[in-house]
C-alpha cells in the first residue's frame, strides 16, 4: 500500500487527535438532537442547517470586526429564539403525529433555510479566522490548531452546564418529566406546550454553539447542513436517547472514522463514507435485532 | 359493472389519444411534456411502496440515477472506449451513427431497467428490515451516498460530469429529438400505468396494504412480508431506472449530485407529488404530478432564485395541512364516489361520542 498514512505513522497521531476533537463537536450536536427526539419524538432534518446558521452568526460577527470566539455566547442566544420561532410556526403542528410527517416538514424547513442562507451569505465556502494559532507536537510533525482545542473545551463546558441545568432547574425537571410521559406530566400541571417550545429552543441554541465553533475550526457553506444532521442521527442511534457518556464516546468514534476515511479513501469520498456508515450501522442494528425477532423502534 | 367498464374505456382511450396528440398540439412544450411523463412515472411507482406498502423511501433516486448512468455508459461503451469519452468531456471525438445511437439507447434502457431492479432485490433484504422513519433516513443516506460516490469515480466523469451521446446529426428534422423522447417516455408511462393498474386489482396490493396497516399482524396471518416488500421495491426500481435513462438522454448531461442522484430535487419531488395527489390511490400521484408540474413551471419563472424557498414552503404546507392529499380530501367530501358506504346512524353516533 502506498498510502500516505502507512508511510508516515505520525499521521495516525494527527488523524486521531483531529478526529477526537471534531468528534466532541459532533457529540454536542447529537446531544441536542437526542434531547428533542426524546422529548418531542421528532426527527429534525433541519438540525444541520441550524448548526450552519449558528456558524453564520459567528461569521457575521467576524465580518463586523468582533472576535468570532464570542460567537459561542451570542450565537446560542439568537438561535434559541430562532428555534422558539420555528417551533411556534411549524413544529408545534407536527408533534404527536406520524414521524414521517415531521421528517418531511423539517426537510422543507431545511430547504428554505439553505436557500435563505445562500441569498444572505453567498454560496462561497467561508471561514471565520480566530487567530488562536497552532500548537506543534512531536518535533513539529503534528500540527494542532488551538481553535480545535478551544472548540472541544467549549463543547464540554456547554454539555456539562446543560446536564446540570436539566438536573437542577424547574424547567429541566419539567422537560425530563415530559420526556418520560407527556400525558402524566400534563396532568401534574406541566405546560407541555411551553416545554416543547423550550426544548426546541435549547436544541437550536446547542446547534448555535456548535455552529459558532465550526465557523472557527472548519468551514461554512450553505449546503453542508445535511451531513451534520446525518452525523448526529447516527450518534443518537448508536448511543441511545439520553445517555450522555455514550453520546460523547460515539461522537469521538465517528470523528476518528471520518479522519481515517479522509486519509485512506481520499477527501472526495469523506461525505460518502459518512452516509455509507449510516446505512451500515442501521443495517447492522437491524440484523442484530432481527435475531431476537425485534426491530428498531 | 359493464357500464363502469365502458366509462373507463372511454376515459383511457381519450387519455391515450390526448397523449399521442399532445406533441403536435403543443409542439413548443415537448420537453416539458416529456418531463411531465417522467414525473408521473416516478410519482406513481413511488406510491407503490410509499403509499401502498407504507415504506416511505427517500432513496428511489438511487435507482433513477443508476438508470441514468447505466443508459449513458452502455450507449457509449457499446461502440467507443468509455474512459476516453468521459475524459474528452464536451469535446466530441467520437460520433454515433444513427443506427448506433438507437441500438445503444435501446440496450442501455434495457440494462437501466434490469440492473436497478436487481440492486433493489439485493439490498432489499437488508434495508427493508428497517421500519418507519429508520427506513426513511436509511434510504435518504443511501441516495446521497450514491451521489457522493458517483462524484468520485473517474470513468463516469467524476465531478466534471458525463455528456451523453448527442442525438444523431444525420436526422435533419429539428423536431425529431423532442418527439423521440416524448414518445419513449409516453410509452413507458403507459406501460407503468398498465402495470400499476394490474397491481391495484390484484391480491398483491392487498398484501402490501396489510403490510402498511400492521406488519406484525400480516406476518402472523402467514404472509411472508419480507418477500412481498422486496418485490414491491423492485417494481419501483424497475420504472425508476427506465425514467432515469430517458431523462439522461433528454438532458444530455449527467452530473453526479445535480442531475443523477438529485435528492434535493427529484428525490423530494416524487414524494411530494404522491402526497399532494394522495398516497395510496391510483390516480392521486398522476394528478399530483400534473398539478405540481404546472405549478412549478408556471411559478418558477416568476420567482426566479426563490424557487427553492417556494419549494420548501410548499413541502411544509402540504405535509402539515394536507397530509391526505387531494384524493384524500375528495374522499372525505364525496365518500360515495369512492364506493364507500356510510352508515348515517353510525356516523351520528360517532359525532355524539366526540
Amino acid at each position: 500500500m502506498d498510502l500516505l498514512i502507512f508511510q508516515a505513522p505520525i499521521l495516525i497521531v494527527q488523524a486521531s487527535l483531529d478526529g477526537i476533537l471534531i468528534g466532541i463537536l459532533f457529540a454536542l450536536i447529537a446531544y441536542g438532537m437526542a434531547l428533542q427526539w426524546g422529548v418531542m419524538n421528532i426527527i429534525n432534518i433541519a438540525q444541520g442547517d441550524l448548526v450552519i446558521l449558528g456558524g453564520y452568526i459567528a461569521y457575521t460577527m467576524y465580518l463586523v470586526g468582533i472576535h468570532p470566539g464570542w460567537g459561542v455566547i451570542v450565537s446560542p442566544i439568537i438561535m434559541y429564539f430562532v428555534g422558539y420561532g420555528l417551533y411556534k410556526l411549524v413544529i408545534n403542528k407536527v408533534v404527536d403525529r406520524d414521524l414521517f410527517i415531521s421528517i418531511l416538514a423539517t426537510f422543507g424547513i431545511a430547504i428554505v433555510m439553505q436557500q435563505l442562507m445562500n441569498f444572505i451569505f453567498g454560496a462561497d465556502v467561508v471561514v471565520a479566522q480566530s487567530e488562536y494559532g497552532t500548537t506543534m507536537l512531536f518535533d513539529n510533525s503534528v500540527t494542532l490548531p488551538n481553535s480545535k482545542i478551544f472548540a472541544a473545551v467549549i463543547s464540554v463546558i456547554y454539555a456539562i452546564a446543560l446536564v446540570i441545568y436539566m438536573k437542577k432547574s424547574k424547567l429541566g425537571r419539567a422537560i425530563r418529566a415530559t420526556a418520560q410521559n407527556a400525558r402524566a406530566a400534563k396532568i401534574l400541571g406541566v405546560d407541555t406546550e411551553k416545554v416543547y417550545a423550550a426544548t426546541f429552543g435549547i436544541n437550536a441554541a446547542l446547534c448555535g454553539v456548535a455552529g459558532a465553533l465550526i465557523a472557527i475550526t472548519l468551514t461554512l457553506h450553505p449546503y453542508v447542513g445535511l451531513p451534520y444532521t446525518v452525523r448526529s442521527f447516527m450518534i443518537v442511534i448508536v448511543a441511545g436517547l439520553g445517555n450522555l457518556p455514550a453520546v460523547a464516546i460515539s461522537g469521538m468514534g465517528l470523528g476518528l472514522f471520518e479522519e481515517f476515511a479522509d486519509y485512506i479513501l481520499g477527501t472526495e469520498f469523506r461525505i460518502g463514507a459518512v452516509f455509507m456508515l449510516l446505512v451500515f450501522i442501521l443495517v447492522y442494528r437491524r440484523f442484530k435485532l432481527s435475531k431476537k425477532r425485534e426491530y428498531l423502534k | 359493472m359493464n357500464k363502469v367498464k365502458q366509462k373507463d374505456l372511454i376515459l383511457y382511450s381519450g387519455l391515450i389519444i390526448l397523449g399521442l396528440a399532445a406533441p403536435f398540439l403543443f409542439s413548443a412544450f415537448k420537453v416539458q411534456l416529456t418531463y411531465l411523463c417522467v414525473l408521473i412515472i416516478l410519482a406513481m411507482t413511488w406510491n407503490l411502496q410509499g403509499g401502498e406498502m407504507g415504506y416511505n423511501s427517500f432513496g428511489n433516486i438511487l435507482f433513477y440515477g443508476l438508470g441514468m448512468y447505466l443508459t449513458a455508459s452502455v450507449q457509449v461503451g457499446m461502440f467507443f472506449p468509455l474512459a476516453e469519452w468521459t475524459e474528452s468531456g464536451g469535446e466530441k471525438t467520437f460520433v454515433h451513427t444513427t443506427a448506433q445511437y438507437f441500438q445503444g439507447i435501446g440496450v442501455g434502457l434495457l440494462v437501466a431497467a434490469i440492473v436497478p431492479t436487481l440492486v433493489a432485490g439485493a439490498i432489499g433484504y437488508a434495508i427493508l428490515g428497517l421500519r418507519g422513519h429508520y427506513f426513511a433516513i436509511c434510504t435518504l443516506g443511501l441516495g446521497i451516498a450514491a451521489g457522493e460516490i458517483a462524484g468520485g469515480i473517474e470513468i463516469i466523469g467524476a465531478g466534471q460530469g458525463f455528456t451523453t451521446p448527442p442525438f444523431p446529426a444525420e436526422i435533419v428534422d429539428p423536431e425529431a429529438r423532442g418527439k423521440f423522447f416524448y414518445f419513449l417516455s409516453f410509452f413507458v408511462l403507459v406501460l407503468a400505468f398498465i402495470f400499476v393498474k394490474y397491481i391495484y386489482d390484484s391480491r398483491f396490493r392487498l398484501i402490501l396494504n396489510a403490510i402498511r396497516d400492521n406488519e406484525d399482524k400480516a406476518e402472523a396471518m402467514g404472509i411472508q412480508t419480507m418477500k412481498y416488500k422486496i418485490v414491491g421495491w423492485m417494481c419501483s426500481a424497475f420504472f425508476c431506472g427506465l425514467a432515469g435513462g430517458i431523462m439522461g438522454g433528454l438532458i444530455g448531461y449527467i452530473d453526479s449530485t445535480d442531475v443523477a442522484f438529485d435528492g434535493r430535487e427529484m428525490g423530494v419531488f416524487m414524494v411530494l407529488m404522491a402526497i399532494l395527489g394522495g398516497k395510496g390511490t391510483l390516480w392521486g400521484p398522476i394528478i399530483g404530478a400534473t398539478l405540481f408540474h404546472f405549478f412549478k413551471e408556471g411559478l418558477w419563472t416568476f420567482i426566479l432564485g426563490w424557487q427553492y424557498v417556494a419549494l420548501g414552503v410548499l413541502i411544509v404546507v402540504i405535509v402539515v395541512y394536507f397530509p391526505e392529499g387531494l384524493m384524500g380530501w375528495l374522499r372525505e367530501k364525496y365518500p360515495d364516489r369512492f364506493g364507500e358506504v356510510i352508515d348515517e346512524k353510525d356516523r351520528k353516533a360517532q359525532v355524539e361520542i366526540k
